[in-house]
């Protein structure tokens, strides 16, 4: 299938999914993001590589964490960033998508980082801008979050190294996450050999086994011998679809707690990409724990973000 | 005024009887009055050379919507008409969901009077189960017939109480009516856009379950064999959902079904990138639903295909997958469709144009067929010249297909109606 986030060339000119990228790509907005931090703590220091660029930030979808680490790290790259909270503006008045993306292209936008609701939005966006205009996508329905993916790579490589002798475990609401997509497609081209989801059968989607990954309803089956555990937000409102029958039983049998959290092997990480709904998918005394990078994660999530910006805006320029 | 028009040296495939040869014909006074040799005395006001074309009845489409009235920026009756005929069709059955819907005899006659000014296609409406296509209330059934409905439907909005249904049938049985319905539970739909399955879930798109048909498809016939209703159900997607038809037509049942040319040739996996051009309803489903729609052809579990024409804007269209609009336009698409899917499984065409024009004329009560005394209805196509789906070159108003772009093959020469030639290539 034609790649839309990749140019003639095969470089990397939008980033709208981990799928069907390169393990070549994967690594080198790895090592891109590994130029900005120093000591597991970001580089203090301003770069170049956006300046002169107007970067947009389109949320369509409320999000405070994503929308500012993008920020930041469009202003440390020296961008112009303007940040649009479209739920209140235009498209409540009746714009369309992409009336509202050909009006701020035609304000000079020269890269959109776009967050919505619904499935597949960042890749229409991307297939209707003008050449030249790059589109990252900062989360889009159920379907994909790259660079929460990205992030997570980051993390699991900074800590453990290698991929390719890895067991990882994704927990809980797989149905609902764009994360869990974007984690297994990347791990799955960066090599890692186990993979595996643990939830109860209504949070897993339809032939998730055919992501490449083994199914689990079980945390102390699943949880075995895991070197990273992966927890999934879980949204309150899954409790009124019938999805689970209260936060009290979920936390019982898929909470991570101290005692399930022995079964990984004794230097596992734990991963979440927040906000943690302590008591519900997790558990204090491991979210606070020794063996958690959460507030890592947030910090490398810049770099990863400011990698992705610099990488996808000198490919439209055609510099790289 | 109807002419004599004699159509010479073309190779006549009557779907009725089941036979192709080379033969002459002569329509005169809106019907065929001779075949091979001409009637004493007739003098033709017309003659057209057939050779090399392929001269049936006209086809006959069981599921359009023409959107007038109340949508007329997606399509007229006259630019759908236009679309029917250069598509080789001279029925056409047009579903009761327009704005408003088809609820009242006045709107019934007044399409009808419409359609009849355009003197193109035929048109057989179907009328509303209820009012409003709401499922609460139950039409005027008997007097939306006598204005011209040949059966009733829902459109494609379920209808979420049993028991409105369960009257429905009973009050329809009681005439001896035919309801069309789309197999699908509601609730089981909830908000899915897409075929519950891997690519689905790979897409993060909301998947609606093949359950939601089959369980829509065993409570119907349920229905049908406490009320003795006949039901036609349109536009079957999934593998199981055949095997539930197939049973209770061997058991009896009075139950005839159809699939669209889409679901004939695509499936969830066409998707590719969130491509709402292929966002229909019921949703494109498995290789292995797709297969098991072209077997059920084959051995004759479904009755006939459809266009399931449905003209959509652009601006329908240019959104995220789940909010786009469902539905391509078809109406040109059925002909070279059909005899794609004739050709891949060594269908006779006889046979296959059954599925598009004798079967469903039966069920609206006449016969599609190529003896004297039939209709002077007739589609004269060449079935080895191909086209390509642009387009700007539909007739339909309606210009969004996952189709565009690609080959068909089979071309439409001339579309005849009521005798008289209303379309010419």
């Amino acid at each position: 299938m034609y790649n839309p986030q990749l140019n003639a060339q095969g470089e990397l000119i939008h980033l709208l999914t981990t799928e069907g990228l390169p393990r070549r790509i994967l690594h080198q907005i790895l090592d891109k993001a590994a130029e900005f931090v120093s000591g597991g703590e970001l580089v203090n220091q301003k770069f170049a590589d956006l300046a002169g660029t107007s970067v947009f930030n389109l949320f369509f979808e409320n999000s405070t964490r994503t929308r500012t680490t993008f920020e930041i790290a469009a202003k440390r790259l020296s961008a112009d960033v303007s940040s649009l909270n479209i739920q209140a503006s235009s498209t409540a008045k009746g714009e369309t998508l992409l009336d509202t993306v050909h009006n701020l292209e035609a304000m000079g936008a020269n890269l959109f980082v776009v967050r919505h609701s619904e499935s597949g939005a960042a890749h229409l966006i991307a297939k209707h801008v003008k050449p030249g205009i790059a589109v990252v996508n900062a989360g889009d329905g159920r379907h994909a979050h790259p660079t929460q993916a990205m992030l997570d790579m980051f993390t699991i490589r900074h800590y453990k190294g290698d991929f390719t002798n890895l067991r990882i475990a994704i927990v809980g609401d797989v149905l609902h996450s764009r994360v869990a997509r974007s984690q297994i497609h990347a791990l799955s081209t960066l090599g890692c050999p186990d993979i595996r989801v643990i939830a109860p059968k209504t949070l897993l989607p339809t032939g998730v086994e055919q992501l490449g990954v083994h199914v689990y309803h079980d945390m102390a089956e699943g949880l075995k011998d895991v070197d990273v555990v992966a927890m999934l937000r879980l949204q309150n409102e899954r409790m009124a679809g019938a999805y689970l029958p209260s936060t009290q039983e979920f936390f019982k049998y898929y909470g991570l707690t101290p005692e399930k959290l022995a079964l990984a092997k004794p230097d596992a990480i734990v991963m979440h990409p927040g906000p943690m709904n302590r008591g519900v998918e997790i558990d204090s005394a491991v979210a606070d724990g020794d063996q958690a990078v959460i507030l890592p994660q947030v910090t490398f999530g810049i770099a990863v973000r400011m990698a992705v910006l610099s990488i996808v805006t000198a490919n439209q320029k055609g510099l790289l | 005024m109807t002419k004599n028009i004699h159509i010479k040296n073309g190779l006549l495939v009557d779907p009725l009887a089941g036979t192709e040869n080379k033969a002459d014909l002569f329509l005169a006074d809106g019907k065929i009055v001779a075949v091979a040799n001409a009637p004493a005395g007739f003098v033709a006001d017309e003659v057209i050379d057939a050779t090399g074309l392929v001269v049936a009845p006209g086809l006959v489409d069981f599921a359009a919507r023409l959107r007038e009235p109340g949508q007329e920026y997606k399509a007229t009756l006259a630019s759908e008409m236009a679309a029917a005929v250069a598509g080789g069709i001279s029925s056409v059955v047009c579903t009761p969901d327009t704005d408003p819907v088809l609820d009242e005899v006045g709107l019934v006659t007044m399409l009808r009077q419409r359609s009849k000014t355009l003197d193109l296609a035929r048109v057989y409406p179907v009328g509303a189960l209820t009012r409003g296509l709401k499922g609460v209330e139950i039409t005027e059934m008997a007097q939306l017939h006598e204005a011209g409905c040949v059966a009733f439907s829902q459109g494609d909005v379920p209808i979420a109480d049993l028991q409105v249904l369960y009257r429905a049938m009973l009050y329809a049985a009681n005439y001896g009516f035919e309801l069309r319905l789309r197999p699908e539970e509601a609730s089981l739909v909830n908000d899915g856009v897409a075929h519950d399955g891997p690519y689905a879930s790979r897409l993060g798109l909301t998947g609606i379950p093949v359950v939601a048909e089959t369980i829509a498809i065993a409570q119907i016939t349920q229905l049908m064999r406490a009320t003795g209703c006949k039901v036609h159900l349109a536009r079957v997607s999934s593998a199981a959902g055949l095997e539930l038809i197939r049973a209770a037509k061997r058991e009896g049942l009075k139950l005839t079904c159809d699939v669209s040319i889409n679901h004939i040739h695509l499936v969830d996996l066409d998707i590719g990138f969130f491509d709402s051009q292929y966002r229909f309803d019921p949703p494109l489903r498995s290789v292995a639903d797709r297969d098991a729609i072209v077997a059920a052809l084959n051995d004759g579990t479904v009755d006939m295909i459809c266009s399931d024409h449905a003209p959509v804007d652009d601006d329908g269209k240019l959104l995220p997958f789940a909010q786009a609009e469902r539905g391509a336009t078809g109406l040109e698409l059925l002909l070279p469709l059909t005899l794609a899917w004739a050709r891949a499984n060594q269908v006779a065409l006889p046979q296959a144009l059954a599925k598009i024009s004798s079967t469903p004329a039966k069920a609206l009560g006449f016969e599609a067929g190529l003896a004297v005394g039939n209709r002077a209805d007739l589609v004269l196509f060449n079935p080895q010249a191909n086209w390509y789906v642009i387009p700007e070159k539909l007739k339909s108003q309606g210009k969004n297909t996952p189709f565009i772009g690609h080959e068909m093959i089979g071309k439409v020469a001339k579309t005849i109606v009521k005798g008289k030639v209303v379309y010419s290539a």
